[in-house]
């Protein structure tokens, strides 16, 4: 290996990391979208509303696992704890600022999720990946429970009740269409965005990225593993708090399931579904996760069905192909939806690496290989 | 980080899928009921018992009243509330419903209270039980029942049956504590005398160490109340504690001795008392030909008390319809179904004016078995019997 390779090699690596951190145009255009989509969907804002929140969550899973490399199944506590501190603020401003006031609310729901979060982390950083997964779990059941068996503050098991909050900013109230709600939390997720994307692609990022790669390297070239992964689990608990919070506000209610454990689950879900360690995947994951599951879910498949009974032409109609149909068509609708979002994403899992953006990674390297040359 | 061309496929394949789902299918003559319900999760089986009563009416009365067509749109919550308040707020807006129905439990109904009151929609609790719903906004209207409203009667009749000493026992949640409330009304107001008052939480229960220190209490009775699709569980954990060698009797609300469980229960249950709203073996013209009905369209199901809410829950919105000749006005129907009365597969039943619950005859029943299979036969009526708790 000769010095001059190494110094080209060094160079282009920290042009690459630099240009990392600027903008492109695809992503300008991926917030200018979701920003439209205001006035593309306006009958639909209570469903974009729901995923905003959901992605939030979900990047706030990539920060920890797409970036230092933490598996965690825990994420619903913070998210449940800033949606009950959310809620339980606004309860008690009884829709008057400032407790009521939904930033405020944001605010508390990620200082009280970010404490506990830094509190636990010193958990999660005992033992590997399995012991990880295992605490950060526990630590969610711990929650959970707490959440159900303290009735007289979180209404227990029949969830937080007569949340009332003050208009965003003093001016725009909660509305029907969730118009407020969508601009609020869209707003919200592109500030948190914003600053992970700083975050990340800071030296503090990069060195994270380094502790995922091999942790006792790091250690040696002198990066401080332990405090890094301190800081960026209790950042990522401050911004499933605020997704919790968001949730709380937008939907005037905090209930048990909202720390439950399948949150956690579906949301490290749609965090691989849509691509770990890029910031956007949890975000298209949850896009995708969600408008799947309500174009399997909603629909009418008896009325579907009829309709292809009756233009099946007559040389098909012979056994057993209506009765293939019918199965096929019995198996739409509202009861079996998670039937078919769960063979999506098993074949996703098994023929494409890295989600959603990993496939349309691969495609477009396929299509333009010639423009792929940088990568690594 | 990707590259160029990156979004382009994902936002034309969300465009795709969202023109997909979204298109609206707006006809001036139809009348779109929107029901919420949870369709998946621990509570599949309420939703699933309404959906298919609520098809099985429109199927024998048609689609057509009031010169107006009904079209159901049935919608999956999961049970859990922030979705069921958002899918009522997009069934208001996106599809744009007349009427909401559905809920099933307690706090899936108070998420959508405050869309109902805003948007001016009647929403007809169709299985909820607490008894403090209606009053969360003026457009709810019950046909369901109330867990004061069912429970009453069975406290009353133990204590006029020998019984002087009871442990209740009770889900942790708002029905619970409703039944926790009345049995202990209802039976101490009569002379018995209840010595120990047991929650057991409502997700993933494990009822065995409640059992076993009911059972240590040695009362004459233990009164049950678990909400549907958790009687199961439930009495088996009863058989194995072994309360009946014990000498202790068990009662309960009919939400135990689901009918739609009943039979897997196993003949343990039989001579077990219950008090109720509605039984498959209801002895009526109007229920043996709901129940033959249903089991044609449905051969694996037995129409439980469920499926009873969500039948009346659409002979409600037929009538109310046919009363405002077809006008979709939230307030007018709501003024239309006050009052309304009719027979239904359980018996005479009638909507209060004041209170918009539902008015019922209330069974007490008990566990029996009949050409093979276990049913609850009905012995006792309290005829058009209100919430006790409603002012």
């Amino acid at each position: 290996m000769s010095m001059s390779h190494l110094t080209e090699n060094s160079a282009g690596a920290s042009s690459r990391l630099l240009s990392a951190a600027k903008w492109r145009w695809y992503e300008i255009a991926f917030w200018i979208v979701a920003a439209s989509l205001f006035f593309v969907f306006p009958t639909r804002l209570a469903l974009l509303t729901e995923i905003v929140t959901l992605g939030l969550l979900a990047l706030s899973i990539d920060l920890i696992l797409g970036f230092a490399g933490i598996v965690t199944l825990g994420q619903g506590a913070f998210f449940g704890l800033g949606a009950y501190a959310a809620g339980i603020a606004a309860k008690y401003g009884m829709g008057v600022a400032p407790l009521s006031d939904p930033i405020v609310g944001l605010l508390i729901a990620g200082a009280v999720a970010g404490a506990v979060g830094f509190v636990t982390s010193f958990l999660v950083l005992r033992g590997s990946d399995l012991t990880r997964l295992m605490v950060t779990l526990g630590v969610g059941l711990i929650f959970a429970e707490v959440v159900n068996q303290a009735r007289s503050i979180t209404g227990g098991a029949d969830g937080l009740q007569g949340v009332m909050l003050s208009p965003v900013l003093g001016i725009f109230d909660f509305d029907l269409y969730a118009q407020t709600a969508y601009v609020y939390s869209l707003g919200t997720l592109f500030v948190l965005f914003v600053i992970a994307r700083v975050v990340m692609n800071s030296s503090f990022g990069l060195s994270l990225k380094a502790i995922k790669g091999n942790p006792l390297r790091s250690r040696a070239i002198g990066i401080p593993v332990n405090p890094r992964l301190i800081a960026t689990y209790t950042l990522a608990a401050a911004y499933a708090g605020i997704a919790g919070g968001l949730l709380a506000q937008t939907t005037q209610a905090a209930s048990p399931d909202m720390i439950a454990f399948h949150r956690s689950a579906d949301t490290l879900l749609i965090l691989v579904f849509g691509g770990a360690g890029h910031l956007y995947g949890g975000i298209i994951g949850a896009v995708a996760f969600r408008l799947m599951q309500d174009a399997f879910s909603s629909g009418s498949p008896d009325v579907w069905l009829a309709a292809v009974l009756n233009a099946l032409p007559s040389f098909l109609n012979f056994w057993p192909i209506p009765n293939v149909l019918t199965v096929i068509f019995g198996l739409m609708g509202p009861k079996y939806w998670s039937l078919w979002l769960g063979l999506v994403l098993v074949l996703l899992v098994l023929f494409v690496r890295g989600g959603i953006l990993g496939l349309v990674q691969s495609i477009y390297v396929r299509i333009f290989p010639s423009r792929n040359k940088v990568k690594p | 980080m990707f590259h160029k061309g990156f979004f382009k496929g994902i936002l034309g394949a969300g465009v795709a899928l969202t023109l997909a789902t979204g298109l609206p299918a707006i006809a001036q003559e139809t009348v779109k009921v929107g029901l919420i319900l949870p369709m998946t999760g621990a509570s599949a089986s309420t939703g699933r018992q309404i959906e298919a009563a609520a098809k099985l009416f429109i199927a024998q009365n048609g689609n057509k009243v009031a010169g107006k067509t009904i079209e159901l749109i049935v919608k999956d919550d999961q049970g859990t509330a922030d979705m069921s308040k958002r899918l009522a707020q997009e069934l208001v807006v996106n599809d744009k419903v007349s009427i909401l129905g559905g809920f099933g439990l307690t706090p899936l109904a108070l998420a959508v209270g405050p869309v109902a009151t805003q948007a001016k929609v009647p929403a007809i609790i169709m299985a909820a039980g607490t008894s403090m719903i209606v009053d969360q906004s003026p457009f709810f209207v019950r046909t369901s029942f109330t867990l004061p409203q069912n429970t009453t009667p069975i406290a009353v009749w133990s204590a006029k049956n020998g019984i002087k000493k009871v442990v209740t026992l009770v889900s942790d949640f708002g029905p619970g504590l409703d039944a926790e409330k009345s049995f202990k009304a209802g039976f101490e107001a009569n002379g018995g005398q209840v010595i120990e008052q047991l929650r057991a939480p409502l997700a993933n229960p494990d009822f065995a160490a409640f059992l076993q220190k009911a059972k240590d209490l040695k009362p004459d009775a233990v009164f049950l109340f678990v909400p549907s699709g958790q009687g199961a569980t439930l009495m088996k954990q009863v058989a194995e504690r072994g309360l009946a060698q014990a000498g202790i009797k068990v009662i309960g609300t009919g939400d135990v001795t689901d009918d739609d469980l009943l039979n897997s229960m196993g003949d343990d249950l039989i001579g077990m008392i219950t008090s109720h709203n509605y039984s498959t073996d209801h002895n009526s013209p109007e229920n043996a030909a709901f129940v033959a009905a249903f089991n044609k369209a449905n051969p694996n199901m037995r129409p439980n008390f469920m499926a009873a809410g969500g039948y009346d829950g659409m002979a409600l919105i037929y009538k109310a319809l046919e009363k405002t000749g077809g006008s979709t006005d939230g307030v007018k129907l709501v003024e239309a179904m006050k009052g309304l009365a009719w027979t239904s597969p359980r018996g005479p039943i009638s909507i209060d004016p004041a209170t918009r619950d539902i008015i019922q005859n209330v069974y007490i029943r008990k566990v029996e078995k009949k050409n093979g299979q276990l049913y609850n036969v009905e012995f006792d009526t309290i005829p058009n019997f209100k919430d006790p708790t409603h002012k």
